[in-house]
């Protein structure tokens, strides 16, 4: 129930985020601390951060995200675009594969790009190398520190320009000359070169600060912009096309751009040649790799700050790309570069997919809004109703796909026969609608209820077999029902199997019951005077559980409280008997000399006893003074108790008038026997050859038809129960609301804070009128197929009619009760009655034999005889020849035995398992116990000792007082020492063992005073005693958790 | 508070940075301008404005621990924050909020702190002290008088409705 299948697609997201971020900021504030960037290079990936941001983050799909940003950022100054530079390039191409059409815009930026193919090509080398020479970055980091950014780029480049070459040649020569041993190399460079960065990252971050601010150095940079626009422009045409032939070459990978990993690989290939390694580093780098690249996942919960995590990120992503690829060789080159797009495209497709199906929540956004005004307690009553929702919407669907399409479609039309017609006496009539409210005239001769369905073993051209369908599609909605919810029951408890010990009861109430996600004002005085009282609750439990105050008064008020509620559910039961009885007798007389209320009179008794008892069982429970809680879930059970009587009442006083249904249907029975036989007699005296005379349907007689009855009720039932929800809705909620709003204005006390204030949404009585009607849904479906559509509906009005309700006149209520506890006891709640509600249905079908005239099994003795029938007919002999063997008692008891059995040892495993986690946490709560007391006492013996030692030192320092003053200075000394290790022991109980750097310092003093030889014998040698105060320590640190 | 989302972007929570301040927040972060929100528009969100405890997140999570955020910070706190952010994670945050002087310790008084800022005072404070000692005296596992991020670590991950209370939707 709770929503955490989400997750997943949460957490990329979450991912994107970050990683988008550390991306921007890597390239827009960290760029002057990069290792060994050129300054020049270091700019333009400034300036192109933009269009950086979208494309090199690791998770592609990320680009969507700034889509926005970049927006503006394509807005942004001209200032601030330093002339092309290979990594604009780069960039850009990439852009050209991932979304061409926002490449496409951003011509502009790469048309300001003037740099020939060659110089890129060879900067790019260049940049490869620089890695590897750290003499060289050294050199280059040193003036870059200096120089303000202005003068900066200017003299970087030109140092750039010598420097690479020199770098090339260099490192060409490098390379060929010692392989095997550069590669160790640039794994060492690779470490300290970090370890320099972090810390002059920090002084780079603050130069940049300052120069930021630096307002000149910009202007001087939207000069020299503008002026090389104009020799930009021209070579914009050839980049373009550049681009598209890359486009075409390039197959994306992630960490940058694949233009640039490509040949990042070829000069590896001359750096780092993966032949030329030895196994053992090849597998060192593929270790480090690896770390780097656990790294980078796991960077998202490291608690540091943002700048921290950028750094990082982006050094290990560097190391990451540029070791991996030594890694692989050749083909195996190209089929990792495939592997790595294949993971990144699967991985866009599972985050799509993931938010698509969180998309096709439905109401996720109304109950989220609801969430953050109410909490999650009314939240739950939402996703309650909406799983609600969901189970129906299949029950409708098997009803209406395997029994009412079919027959409607296929079987015999209306008016064909007499079950199919409304009969001539009713005919008048039957389209009234007061008839048609109360599911008579047309509505009973639909396929809305059980009788209109022909007894025609196939139907149609598909030779589907109706009345089998039709009785296992009521098999199939109990059983998928009771599969459903006791899934559910078992995931909820799986999820808070863990929750349910007390042990940190005042703690977690501390720490973790304010909900963050409040942020509404009214809703948060409510969270706060919630709060307090449970503090108060748990404060006077603590309390409780120490003294008992006169427990003879409360067992007797609990006594007859519980006598007065049994008395209220027995009296409701007899006044729903007595209702529906006279309404029987009412029927008899015929409706129609009867006023409104004698009609309606059951259902209208049943709604306002369900109104009003519950009110007067809160009154009731006040007398019984039960820790809030406990109360609830007694007036829920009495609730529970009341909704379950008065419906058995209900199914009750049905069975009578089945019966005297089926009274009146044997005679009709003998009516149409004679009646058919002078209608023949009186035709066609005794000619048989004459055609049989046709009687229009209408005018056939017919029996009583029980089951359509049943169904009527039920559907009757189920309406007027939703009637009253949502009057009692429009009434109680919305109008009092109304009234209290705006006749506050005028009146003589506070009707806000006073007394009627606006109504509090009461999660746990809607969750039990839902849970009923599911109830009475499951009990009547079969004898009329319409209800879960009926219920469909219903659930839909209220989804949207309850949300507008909450969110515009409920105040959220006082009592809060927690979502996630509680669930587990709807649950527990519906499969009771889910049990219960099958229970008469199943006797129905079972004992009672299915009307003459009407339904689907007509003409049969019993109503599963459909299934022998299906047996005998539809499958080849010996497969009804083995399931009657199979159904053979001799098989079936000891079956039924055997699974007793498995159940009652499942059971007993089960509860052994709980015994022993049980023990097992009594025992750790033993050891923590243990671990205190442990501490407490070594802490103590410390302290004396010390106080001991100390005593004696001064002691020691009277009797030689005209002694050297170094003893005083060393006692000082020994003083701080002995203070020390307290405190280092206080802040961590779990490091290493405190005492042991004491020991010599201590022993200083002491033994000078045994030399001197002046105390008493019972020599205290604090180094020596406390040596096994370490040992105790280990061990109960070592016990700890 | 009108578009309620699971997912929020990147983008969205620029957008919603710079509504705080539009006249202190430009359009245009190319140039990491230097901007930062004073903690009385932070705090005044409304997704912070009800929470008894935004003056120590938003101290926590800005970098000069007066609570003026940069855009940074404000991606971090959301960060956190969200539905989606590791469980560890949020123990840290949730211990450094907690945290009230800043010493790596709840001790007594953070606890005292949080009580009253939790019940607005409501509690006397005879009530108070007896439930800081019941914390401590359930959560301290090394037993020094006061919560380290260990110990809390310990007793919060075990709470069923940490991880369901513990996050803010934009």
């Amino acid at each position: 129930m709770q929503l955490t299948h989400h997750t997943p697609a949460l957490q990329d997201t979450r991912t994107h985020l970050h990683v988008l971020f550390l991306w921007q900021r890597t390239y827009l504030d960290e760029a002057p601390a990069c290792d060994a960037e050129d300054a020049a290079a270091v700019r333009s990936i400034k300036a192109c951060s933009s269009i950086r941001l979208q494309l090199t983050s690791p998770l592609d799909a990320a680009g969507s995200l700034c889509e926005g940003i970049q927006d503006h950022e394509r807005k942004m100054p001209r200032d601030s675009l330093i002339p092309s530079e290979n990594d604009t390039d780069i960039e850009l191409d990439f852009a050209g594969e991932d979304d061409f059409q926002e490449a496409h815009e951003r011509k502009k930026h790469r048309g300001q790009r003037r740099d020939t193919d060659r110089e890129k090509k060879r900067r790019k080398n260049s940049r490869r190398k620089e890695a590897s020479s750290s003499a060289d970055r050294e050199k280059e980091l040193q003036p870059r520190h200096k120089k303000t950014e202005r003068s900066r780029r200017r003299s970087a480049k030109n140092e750039q320009e010598t420097k690479r070459s020199k770098r090339d040649e260099e490192g060409r020569g490098q390379t060929t000359r010692r392989k095997t041993a550069k590669t160790k190399k640039n794994i060492k460079n690779e470490k300290t070169k970090k370890t320099d960065d972090e810390m002059e990252g920090e002084a780079g971050e603050r130069n940049e600060k300052g120069k930021k601010k630096h307002g000149s150095a910009k202007k001087g940079e939207r000069k020299e912009g503008g002026s090389e626009h104009v020799a930009k422009e021209k070579t914009q045409v050839k980049k373009k096309k550049k681009r598209h032939k890359k486009v075409v070459e390039t197959s994306s990978d992630q960490e940058t751009s694949e233009e640039g990993d490509d040949e990042e690989n070829a000069n590896e290939d001359e750096e780092v040649r993966p032949e030329s390694l030895s196994p053992e580093e090849l597998e060192k780098l593929k270790e480090a790799v690896d770390e780097k690249k656990k790294l980078i996942q796991s960077l998202r919960g490291k608690p540091w700050l943002m700048k921290k995590k950028l750094v990082t990120l982006r050094e290990s992503q560097e190391f990451v790309e540029k070791y991996e690829g030594a890694l692989g060789k050749g083909k195996g080159r190209k089929l990792y570069a495939y592997k790595v797009m294949m993971t990144k495209r699967w991985m866009k497709f599972q985050r799509d997919f993931e938010n698509f199906k969180t998309a096709c929540i439905p109401w996720e956004m109304k109950i989220k809004e609801i969430e953050s005004h109410f909490g999650s307690s009314v939240a739950s009553y939402f996703i309650f109703l909406r799983w609600m929702y969901g189970i129906n919407m299949i029950l409708f669907g098997l009803t209406f796909g395997l029994v009412m399409v079919p027959e409607a479609l296929m079987g015999r039309p209306y008016g064909t026969i007499p079950r199919k017609t409304v009969p001539r006496a009713e005919e008048a009539s039957a389209m009234d609608f007061a008839v048609l409210w109360d599911f008579k005239g047309y509505a009973q001769y639909s396929v809305l209820f059980y009788g209109y369905y022909n007894n025609q073993r196939a139907v149609g051209w598909l030779k589907f077999r109706m009345p089998l369908s039709y009785f296992l599609v009521g098999v199939g909605t109990v059983a998928y029902s009771y599969m459903v919810v006791i899934r559910t029951m078992a995931r909820n408890a799986n999820e808070s199997g863990i929750g349910d010990d007390n042990s940190f009861n005042f703690s977690w109430k501390t720490f973790t019951s304010w909900d963050y996600l409040i942020g509404n004002p009214e809703t948060a005085d409510n969270k706060f005077a919630s709060i307090t009282t449970s503090f108060k609750e748990a404060i006077l439990e603590e309390q409780e559980s120490r003294k008992d105050d006169n427990i003879h008064l409360t067992r007797f008020l609990r006594v007859l409280a519980n006598f007065l509620v049994l008395c209220c559910l027995a009296g409701s039961g007899y006044l729903i008997y007595f209702v529906v009885r006279r309404s029987q007798k009412f029927t008899l007389d015929g409706l129609e000399n009867h006023t409104w209320w004698e009609r309606n009179e059951v259902n209208m008794v049943m709604s306002l006893l369900g109104m009003f008892c519950p009110m007067l069982f809160d009154v009731i429970s006040t007398l019984e003074n039960y820790h809030p809680r406990v109360a609830l879930q007694w007036q829920l059970g009495r609730i529970f108790a009341l909704f379950l009587g008065n419906l058995y009442t209900f199914i009750i006083a049905l069975m009578d008038e089945i019966n005297l249904k089926r009274e009146e249907e044997k005679i009709v029975k003998f009516n149409i026997t004679t009646w058919e036989a002078s209608l023949y007699n009186g035709t066609v005296s005794g000619n048989f050859t004459a055609p049989p005379v046709t009687i229009h349907p209408a005018d056939v007689p017919r029996g009583p038809c029980w089951e359509t009855m049943v169904g009527q009720e039920f559907v009757r039932l189920i309406i007027s129960d939703t009637m009253t929800t949502y009057i009692t809705l429009l009434i109680g909620d919305f109008l009092r609301a109304v009234l209290v709003r705006f006749l506050n204005y005028c009146w003589c006390w506070d009707l806000e804070a006073g007394f009627p204030s606006y109504s509090e949404f009461d999660v746990s009585g809607n969750v039990l009128g839902l849970i009923f009607n599911q109830g009475m849904i499951w009990m009547g479906a079969f004898y009329a197929p319409c209800l879960p559509a009926l219920n469909v509906l219903r659930l839909h009005v209220s989804m949207y009619l309850q949300c507008w309700a909450v969110m515009c006149c409920n105040v959220p209520q006082e009592r809060v009760f927690k979502a996630s506890g509680s669930n587990n006891f709807y649950m527990a709640m519906l499969l009771v009655i889910l049990f219960l509600s099958t229970l008469p249905a199943i006797y129905t079908i079972v004992t009672i034999p299915p009307s003459f005239d009407c339904g689907p099994f007509s003409g049969k003795n019993r109503m599963f005889d459909v299934i022998q029938e299906t047996l005998e007919s539809d499958f080849p002999a010996w497969f009804s020849k083995v399931f009657s063997y199979a159904s053979n008692p001799g098989l079936v008891l000891p079956f039924i035995l055997l699974m007793v059995l498995a159940i009652y040892y499942l059971q007993s495993t089960s509860k052994s398992y709980k015994q022993a986690n049980v023990e097992l946490k009594k025992k750790l709560q033993m050891q923590n116990e243990e671990n205190k007391k442990k501490n407490k006492r070594a802490a103590l013996k410390a302290q004396l000792d010390l106080e001991e030692a100390r005593k004696e030192a001064s002691q020691a320092g009277e009797l030689q007082k005209n002694n050297n003053a170094s003893i005083q200075s060393q006692e000082a000394d020994e003083e701080n020492h002995s203070r020390n290790p307290r405190i280092y022991h206080g802040r961590n109980g779990r490091g290493p063992p405190p005492f042991t750097d004491r020991e010599p310092s201590t022993r200083g003093p002491v033994s000078r005073n045994y030399h001197h030889g002046n105390l008493s014998t019972p020599r205290y040698l604090p180094g020596f005693s406390q040596q096994s105060d370490p040992t105790t320590y280990r061990a109960s640190n070592l016990q700890n958790p | 508070m009108g578009n309620k989302q699971t997912i929020f972007t990147a983008q969205q929570l620029f957008y919603r940075y710079r509504d705080l301040a539009p006249q202190l927040v430009p359009l245009d972060y190319t140039n990491h301008p230097d901007v930062k929100l004073p903690y009385e528009l932070i705090g005044s969100m409304p997704e912070l404005k009800d929470n008894p405890f935004r003056q120590r997140i938003a101290e926590v999570f800005s970098e000069d621990g007066q609570g003026n955020m940069t855009l940074d910070d404000f991606l971090d706190m959301f960060s956190v924050l969200s539905e989606m952010a590791p469980r560890d994670l949020k123990a840290y945050y949730a211990f450094k909020i907690y945290d009230f002087n800043n010493d790596d310790f709840l001790c007594k008084s953070d606890l005292e702190k949080t009580l009253n800022k939790l019940t607005r005072n409501e509690l006397t404070e005879e009530e108070v002290r007896m439930v800081c000692e019941k914390v401590i005296d359930e959560a301290d596992l090394d037993n020094d008088g006061r919560l380290s991020l260990e110990d809390f670590q310990h007793m919060i991950v075990r709470a069923p409705d940490f991880l369901s209370t513990f996050h803010i939707r934009i």
